[in-house]
């Protein structure tokens, strides 16, 4: 077992661990006494301490001996029967890795059929299946539901996946591969690039994409600074691209919010959005199932 | 007053050079226990309120439940247990060794330092300095103070039971000895910290080994601060206000070592289904089992000791306290070894339940033991025979029990369903119930347990007034050393 560094652990361990147990059960005996005759009283020590504190010396409480010792056999028996002696595995050959793999077995032998089933019908027909669509609610409660909340319409910094509006793509293939392998959304600090003025000039021309209150002095400005720094990932008109989850800014979708205020603050200082993999995690029978889900989020039965 | 000098058995007492006892140290540390009692609690009854109104702290981090929960465990465990302990054991190895301090001088340093300690916890805690052990949060600095201070005591105490004017040592004495000598041990291996900077370190220990060294260290603080410290408190206070002498000298003999050998075994049960390894696990396992005895051992001696004094129960609200914590002590010592068995534990670990068990154990055992301690402590310091208000002493028993009967109950309830919603899955596998579906199921349980603790925290604000009433005006007492009684102590 690698348990041990070397072979002296393992004698080591059971010695010291048997004589201390059988330690306990000869101290026991060795100090127990006779109960006393009926209708004797225990005597007095004789030692008084602080004008009045005496010590009687009652025999040791049958029950209570007889509940140590049962203690100790519990103790001697388990240990036969399960690892605790050094290397020795127990009559049982119990470990808590065997019992986690037993377990893992027998749900991957009760549950995969369910799995499978729909694991071999393709995403919108499992979507438009109400049992799918419960198993991957449930899945998505359990695993995405701290970021993307509990109606999976998102929160500041986490995406709504129920507007069919997509940093990545809506399509069943690409919820699966951004569900397994998680994304990483990059927007850089650009303070120090088009400087205070700069980053409030393009807060307006942003606001103006997508039809809200601007400055249009300001919005002039800042259209000349987005069509040599932010058209490469946001695109000419600041539609975006899903290739590499640059946001659409003109929908009046707000991943981080639309106020000139938190505008200025992304492009100040950047914003840097995580999606974890859960690839190793759910595996792809679940990740096919909550992909359903998700994508029935957007797509009424039957679309 | 017992027999003069000159008697045949105590050969060598000649009154006039014994002079008084030192209760001025005592006297320090008994008053600190009430106020730091209050502080501890009142922190508590604060992240409580955070558990129900998450968004409490408005968002100041010093005040934030991450801070405040190690200010809670560190004000309750060290600067009300520990005030409770040094003021205890100070006066009771004087009394039963008929001998005055070893050292009055170091006897103060340990009051000022153990309060410089106190202070430092509540002013780094929630500035965020953390080692990030449970129960052992301070940083190396408070350490080695906590180490100093703790050495110190030591002297004392082990210093005064070598010059007692008795040839037995008394039981309480055993106990009080074995919790100063291991918890020092504890403190100094699991305090080995490699310093960064002023107020940050590293532990020399990492992984499983940490682990392992955080959690013999962790059940000890339980089975040596908590139960060892408290049992020599119960030996002394029991018998006193009872009138009767000690059940048994021979369970106390073989439940003292057996519980002192088999506590420093236990620890691994706060890592089952861990990465410990297996073997470690169910060592740790069957040994706390086998502490069962050991730990009801104390409780019997405790309860049986009143076996022809039962009647003083109804009437003596100070012997109340001291044997209903006796209760709550043979229950979460009986809770705690059927908790580390391995399957209970894969239910309970996590849960409230865990909550439940530590303040079975913090409020019932500890809180009490200690709250009736000082009611027959403090008028003798003071030179009264009784407390202000005798009737405030019952009012203080009813509210503290009703209190910590709520807070047990409701963190059983939470902490069971809370184990059995984690674990339920539906036909295909998935869970039933999502995390915060659980902690929504809870939210009526922190109500109650929110409820229990701020009674247990209005009794405390009553013995406050009560001793505040009971020591105005009344002058500060140092008794007489007492000789050694005739009989051969």
């Amino acid at each position: 077992m690698s348990d041990f560094v070397s072979g002296f652990w393992s004698p080591y361990i059971t010695l010291v661990s048997l004589a201390s147990i059988l330690g306990c059960g000869v101290f026991l005996w060795r100090l127990s006494t006779k109960r006393l005759p009926p209708g004797k009283k225990a005597d007095v020590m004789g030692h008084v301490w602080d004008e009045n504190l005496e010590e009687y010396n009652n025999p040791l409480p049958r029950w209570w001996m007889w509940l140590f010792y049962l203690t100790i056999a519990f103790a001697l028996g388990y240990l036969v029967l399960y690892p605790g002696l050094g290397t020795w595995p127990g009559l049982l050959h119990w470990t808590s890795h065997s019992q986690y793999d037993a377990e893992e077995a027998h749900a991957t032998a009760t549950y995969d059929p369910i799995y499978a089933r729909y694991a071999a019908m393709p995403i919108p027909a499992v979507a438009a299946d109400p049992q799918a669509r419960d198993i991957g609610q449930r899945i998505f409660l359990n695993n995405c539901a701290p970021c993307h909340a509990s109606d999976a319409r998102g929160g500041r910094g986490y995406p709504d996946l129920t507007d069919n509006d997509w940093l990545y793509g809506g399509d069943p293939d690409t919820l699966v591969a951004t569900i397994t392998d998680g994304r990483n959304g990059v927007m850089p600090a650009w303070a120090g690039v088009v400087g205070d003025e700069g980053v409030k000039n393009l807060a307006n021309y942003v606001k103006s994409l997508s039809g809200s209150a601007f400055d249009p002095v300001r919005a002039a400005q800042g259209k000349v600074l987005f069509q040599t720094n932010c058209v490469a990932c946001h695109g000419p008109d600041g539609k975006g691209n899903h290739t590499i989850g640059a946001p659409n800014l003109t929908d009046a979708i707000w991943l981080w919010g639309g106020g000139e205020s938190t505008i200025m603050e992304t492009i100040a200082k950047g914003r840097n959005g995580v999606m974890p993999s859960w690839g190793s995690f759910l595996g792809p029978q679940k990740i096919h199932l909550v992909a359903a889900y998700v994508y029935s989020l957007s797509h009424a039965e039957g679309k | 007053m017992s027999a003069p000098a000159g008697t045949a058995s105590v050969p060598m007492w000649d009154a006039a050079d014994q002079g008084t006892y030192n209760y001025k140290v005592v006297r320090q540390f008994a008053l600190m226990t009430v106020v730091w009692g209050i502080v501890g609690m009142l922190v508590g009854a604060l992240i409580a309120s955070q558990l129900m109104f998450p968004d409490l702290a408005y968002g100041i981090p010093w005040l934030s439940y991450g801070r405040l929960r190690p200010l809670h465990t560190n004000a309750v465990i060290f600067a009300f247990g520990g005030s409770a302990l040094f003021a205890t054991s100070y006066y009771v190895v004087q009394r039963t060794c008929h001998t005055r301090l070893f050292s009055d001088g170091l006897a103060a340093f340990t009051f000022w330092g153990w309060q410089a300690v106190i202070v430092a916890a509540a002013i780094t805690l929630p500035l965020g300095y953390t080692t990030s052990h449970e129960y052992a949060e301070l940083e190396w600095p408070i350490d080695i103070l906590i180490a100093v201070v703790w050495v110190a005591y030591a002297i004392v105490f082990f210093g005064t039971i070598a010059k007692r004017r008795v040839q037995h040592i008394y039981v309480a004495n055993w106990f009080y000895g074995a919790f100063i000598l291991t918890v020092a041990v504890l403190h100094i291996v699991n305090s080995a910290e490699i310093p960064v900077t002023l107020w940050k370190s590293y532990y020399v220990y990492a992984g499983a080994q940490d682990a392992m060294v955080q959690w013999w260290y962790g059940h000890n603080a339980v089975g040596f601060f908590l139960t060892a410290g408290f049992l020599g408190m119960m030996y002394y206070f029991v018998p006193k206000q009872a009138g009767r002498p000690i059940y048994s000298y021979r369970l106390s003999v073989v439940h003292f070592w057996a519980l002192i050998f088999t506590y420093m075994w236990a620890g691994p049960h706060h890592l089952e289904y861990t990465a410990l390894p297996d073997w470690a696990q169910s060592l740790g396992m069957v040994f706390s089992l086998i502490l069962l005895a050991p730990s009801w051992g104390g409780m019997i001696n405790g309860i049986m000791t009143l076996s022809g004094a039962w009647h003083k129960l109804r009437t003596d609200p100070i012997l109340k306290f001291l044997i209903t914590s006796l209760s709550f002590y043979g229950m979460s010592t009986f809770e705690g070894p059927m908790m580390s068995i391995k399957t209970v534990n894969s239910l309970s670990h996590y849960t409230d339940w865990v909550i439940g068990h530590v303040h079975s154990g913090a409020l019932g055992w500890v809180a009490m033991i200690s709250i009736g301690s000082l009611y027959y402590l403090i008028p003798r310091l003071y030179g009264r025979t009784e407390m202000f208000s005798v009737k405030a002493i019952t009012l203080h028993f009813w509210v503290a029990t009703i209190g910590v009967v709520l807070y047990i109950a409701a963190m059983w309830i939470a902490g069971v369903m809370q184990g059995l919603m984690w674990r339920a899955t539906n036909s295909d596998g998935t869970l039933t119930y999502t995390f915060v579906e659980s902690v929504k199921a809870t939210y009526p349980f922190y109500a109650i347990r929110l409820l229990g603790g701020l009674m247990f925290l209005s009794g405390m604000l009553v013995m406050a007034w009560n001793v505040w009433r009971t020591v105005r005006g009344a002058r500060p007492v140092d008794a007489p050393v007492l000789a050694p009684a005739l009989a051969r102590a």
